[in-house]
């Protein structure tokens, strides 16, 4: 039957077997150990941002395992001349759900975990604006990220890449529902999105403790500040090109189909307007991590806050005024082109400033290579390169020959890899303890770490000469004759690497869980910012008592001057008011995962059913008068006794 | 922890000396984007070097200054005390490091303008070219028209009143003028040797402009994914002498058979094929 794709082979049958046992496996694990209440009351019915944080990263990391497969099954295919071992179809398949993965299904909840796990500890507050949207937003992402993952196995992945260029995504061209579950999954995880970066941006503009003014603020607090600007205003434009499309695939509408003249062109148009924007929304925040950590491991202050500031501001405008560099090749007259190319250009600017500043944060310092900082280090000449490769493909001449050619393939995981990913690792490493109280090992970290960087070198490196080659992407195989095999063969040794690293990091999970030094402190680094204060994981309420923020790196102030985080010791606690938690917005996104099924398969009655779920849902929310309740004196004096507060 | 800047430089020594050791095959059959065949090609080349130099530049400073401080700031067991200073910015170092950069893309932008506006333009076969097969080639363009199929390349002379498929020929020496549409999703019509891509889009004609310098055959292929059958979508572009190219549009008008209504149709369903030509180029 081809709805379960039983006639499409091994690769099938294979994943139908491990999802099914997977499946298994956790049903039995937490039956067994009578884990279903647990799970339920302390996680999947949380409004904590702690613990939403740390649900975004699980499931990123497992995102990053699928689309890590996905990349190597792609390098496997193209390792040496005329290979059978992906057909074509599966190919596209798999480039398509790699591409979209690693984007939204991996960077984005890495970032957004982050946001989660560390903004409002660093501004000194308990929760975020809306604790309730922000769990909404987490199981939405949920919701698409499994749907989209389920279309390997239930009716066939999307094929049209991650870009989804009209026309070849239009029914007529590419039918099945395939490409719905691209569209539709990305508008579910939209919706969450673009809820969080409202939640942010009313969190870090109106939750901050008093004193801490904007510019006292901890540099990734910032960075997630600019970037939730840029959500807010980059995200709806995705909204509109996916529902254009889908109108035209599910309802027979003509937007983009050139026969009943609609404009192919203008999806690209909207898509690289949300799309170029997102390139940022995945590195700003990497940026602000690394900032914290070459401060924090240089023992000094980051040099020049102001610049770093300005230039982040200066990369969100410029990043709204350059999409057109995606397709200089679409016959734009010379003058749009060089508009395009020249402000491109003009993010090497700030840019530059940026990384200057990291490189003097170090001057005259006391550099300590932990991990954390390793990432961090590592990330400068890695993320050069591909920036620089950047400013070459912003020549629009030159990028004639380089678009969509394996220079270009190079440059993005330059970017992305050595950006967004190392600044995940290094806020993993950085972040760990203060998410579960435990340190990862700094030697098996270190494994990682080379491992990986070394492999990802190897693997990306020789893409450029490839583009120079000729070898264009998205080729699923090609003839002998061009030279392209060796350097093929010596990419896909690289990409292994990688995958090693990537174990090794998976079993340095396991290995410190169970023998990890154990953060006693809360301050494992001696760092500088306020999530530092609290214990290792902070208690539900962050803080006790919101403390008074008397400037920058207000930890490191604190300790300096010998001042508790609870302020002086004779005024007594209050009652903390906190929201409650609620199993509405996992029930609410398994209704969108209903109606997105429906949507996906055009199977009207199940979509109904779904968005009918959905409201009665969101109804219900707004009869619900009893959503919070107050944690008694005796409760925090107890907690903060046993942190050593008192 | 040792310092980590010896292993990392070895590193870069490693990928520095590899770089080297591949471009010992810059050729035109195995790195035709670095070795230009025609005018557009060779213009859009040294804007390739020229962005290269300059970027290079940037590399080995930031580079310096990195290895520096990794290696000098490390903490060493004799500094455990040493308290580095609390340094807030620099604004005269901050004003050199903004500048910088403003300089270099001032220095990227004015060539990167100019060329832009030069390639919209019919090539003329310019100094660096030196002697070429242009001597007795007439600088008129010739047109040709490029659509795109699933999955394959059917070329258009409306001049010559011919049509090839997989494969077109062109005279050397002679601005060709492409016209790009597709009968589908959207491709990118490349030949590297010759000169940048430019996309066919069904509903639109894009034009571009290439031009080889002597007799040759160059690789082409699509850039952008159109479905099942993109990566087999190649062709070959073959350059002749001016007076080979008017022989061989004889030959085809004379040898080859008409293009069916049949044989357009099956061009139009999914599908590779091999090459192909037409001694007419309107079906009948
Ligand atoms: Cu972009």
């Amino acid at each position: 039957m081809h709805f379960f794709m039983l006639d499409e082979g091994p690769l099938i049958w294979t994943s139908d077997v491990l999802i099914i046992l997977a499946t298994i496996g956790i049903i039995a694990v937490l039956s067994y150990f009578k884990l279903w209440k647990w799970l339920w009351d302390n996680w999947l019915t949380t409004v904590d941002h702690k613990k939403i944080g740390i649900m975004y990263l699980i499931a990123a990391i497992l995102m990053l395992f699928r689309g890590g497969t996905d990349g190597l099954l792609l390098r496997a295919q193209l390792s040496w001349p005329n290979m059978h071992f992906l057909n074509a179809d599966h190919y596209d398949q798999i480039f398509t759900t790699h591409g979209t993965i690693m984007i939204l299904f991996m960077a984005m909840p890495a970032i957004i975990g982050f946001f989660n796990v560390a903004v409002p500890l660093q501004i000194g507050c308990r929760d975020v604006a809306f604790p309730y949207l922000n769990a909404i937003s987490f199981w939405l992402f949920f919701a698409a990220a499994m749907l989209f993952n389920l279309s390997f196995v239930v009716g066939g992945s999307p094929d049209g890449g991650w870009t989804s260029y009209t026309p070849y995504v239009e029914n007529a061209f590419d039918p099945g529902p395939g490409e719905n579950y691209f569209l539709v999954a990305l508008q579910i995880t939209g919706i969450g999105t673009i809820a969080t970066g409202v939640n942010f941006l009313v969190t870090i503009l109106r939750m901050r403790a008093p004193g801490m003014t904007l510019m006292r603020m901890p540099m990734f607090t910032w960075s997630v500040f600019i970037t939730s600007i840029i959500i807010v205003f980059a995200f709806p434009v995705l909204t509109v090109a996916l529902a254009l499309l889908l109108i035209d695939r599910d309802f027979g509408s003509h937007f983009f189909t050139v026969s009943a003249g609609g404009m192919p062109m203008q999806y690209v148009n909207l898509f690289w307007i949300w799309g170029h924007p997102e390139v940022y929304i995945v590195i700003l925040p990497a940026f602000g991590i690394f900032s914290e950590v070459f401060s924090t491991f240089s023992r000094k202050r980051l040099f020049g806050y102001s610049a770093m500031v300005v230039s982040m501001v200066a990369i969100a405008i410029l990043s709204f005024v350059v999409w057109v560099h995606h397709f200089f090749t679409m016959g734009a007259g010379p003058g749009v082109n060089s508009f395009f190319g020249v402000s491109t250009m003009a993010i090497a600017i700030p840019t530059g400033v940026k990384v200057f500043n990291w490189l003097f944060t170090m001057h005259k310092g006391r550099l300590e290579y932990t991990t954390a900082m390793l990432w961090a280090v590592g990330f400068i000449p890695n993320f050069l390169i591909g920036g620089l490769t950047g400013v070459m493909l912003a020549v629009p001449p030159a990028d004639y020959q380089y678009h969509n050619s394996y220079f270009l393939v190079s440059h993005f995981h330059y970017v992305l890899i050595g950006g967004t990913v190392f600044g995940v690792f290094a806020a993993l490493y950085y972040w760990w303890p203060k998410m579960f109280g435990v340190l990862l090992n700094e030697r098996l970290g270190k494994w990682h770490f080379w491992l990986f960087m070394i492999g990802f070198n190897i693997c990306f490196f020789p893409m450029y000469f490839l583009g120079f080659m000729g070898m264009t992407r998205r080729v699923y195989t090609y003839p002998a004759g061009y030279g392209w095999g060796v350097i093929n063969l010596i990419e896909t040794f690289g990409a292994l690497l990688m995958g090693i690293g990537f174990l090794v990091f998976a079993f340095n999970i396991l290995w410190s869980a169970r023998y990890g030094e154990r953060d006693t402190t809360g301050d494992p680094w001696d760092a500088r910012t306020l999530e530092w204060a609290t214990t290792s994981p902070a208690p539900t309420y962050n803080f006790a008592r919101i403390p008074e923020i008397k400037g920058r790196d207000a930890w490191w102030l604190m300790k300096k001057n010998g001042e508790s985080i609870n302020g002086p010791k004779d005024i007594p606690f209050e009652p903390i008011h906190m929201p409650n938690d609620s199993g509405r917005p996992i029930i609410m996104s398994l209704f969108f995962f209903i109606a997105g099924a429906g949507f996906v398969f055009e199977w009207w009655i199940l979509a109904i059913i779904g968005l009918a779920g959905v409201l009665v849902t969101m109804a219900l929310r707004s009869f619900e008068y009893d959503d919070h309740h107050y944690i008694p004196v005796e409760e925090i004096e107890k907690t903060e006794a046993a942190a050593g507060r008192l | 922890m040792k310092p980590s800047g010896r292993r990392l430089r070895s590193l870069l020594l490693v990928v520095g000396l590899s770089m080297f050791a591949l471009t010992g095959c810059n050729s035109a059959k195995y790195m035709p984007v670095l070795s230009p065949q025609g005018p557009v090609a060779r213009s859009e080349y040294y804007l390739i070097i020229w962005s290269f130099a300059l970027m290079l530049v940037v590399v080995l400073g930031v580079f310096v200054i990195y290895f520096y401080m990794l290696v000098k700031y490390r903490a060493r067991p004799e500094n455990k005390d040493y308290v580095p200073p609390e340094i807030e910015g620099n604004s005269r170092w901050e004003t050199i490091w903004t500048l910088i950069p403003v300089i270099i893309v001032i220095a990227l932008a004015i060539p990167t303008v100019a060329v832009t506006y030069k390639l919209v333009k019919p090539p003329k076969a310019d100094a660096a070219t030196g002697s070429t097969a242009t001597a007795g080639a007439s600088s008129n363009p010739i047109v040709i028209d490029v659509i795109s199929e699933r999955w394959k390349w059917v070329f258009k002379y409306p001049a010559q009143g011919i049509e090839t498929v997989n494969y077109v020929n062109i005279p050397a020496g002679q601005p060709v003028d492409f016209e790009l549409t597709s009968d589908g999703p959207m491709n990118t019509f490349w030949v590297p040797a010759l000169g940048g891509m430019e996309f066919n889009m069904p509903g639109h004609d894009l034009k571009l402009w290439l031009e080889a310098d002597h007799a040759g055959t160059y690789q082409g292929r699509s850039a952008q994914y159109s479905g099942r059958g993109f990566a087999a979508m190649t062709f070959d572009v073959n350059a002749q002498s001016p007076a080979a190219f008017t022989k061989w549009v004889q030959t085809i008008k004379q040898t080859k058979p008409p293009l069916t209504k049949q044989a357009d149709k099956q061009l139009s369903t999914p599908g590779n094929v091999g090459k192909m030509a037409f001694s007419t180029a309107e079906p009948q």
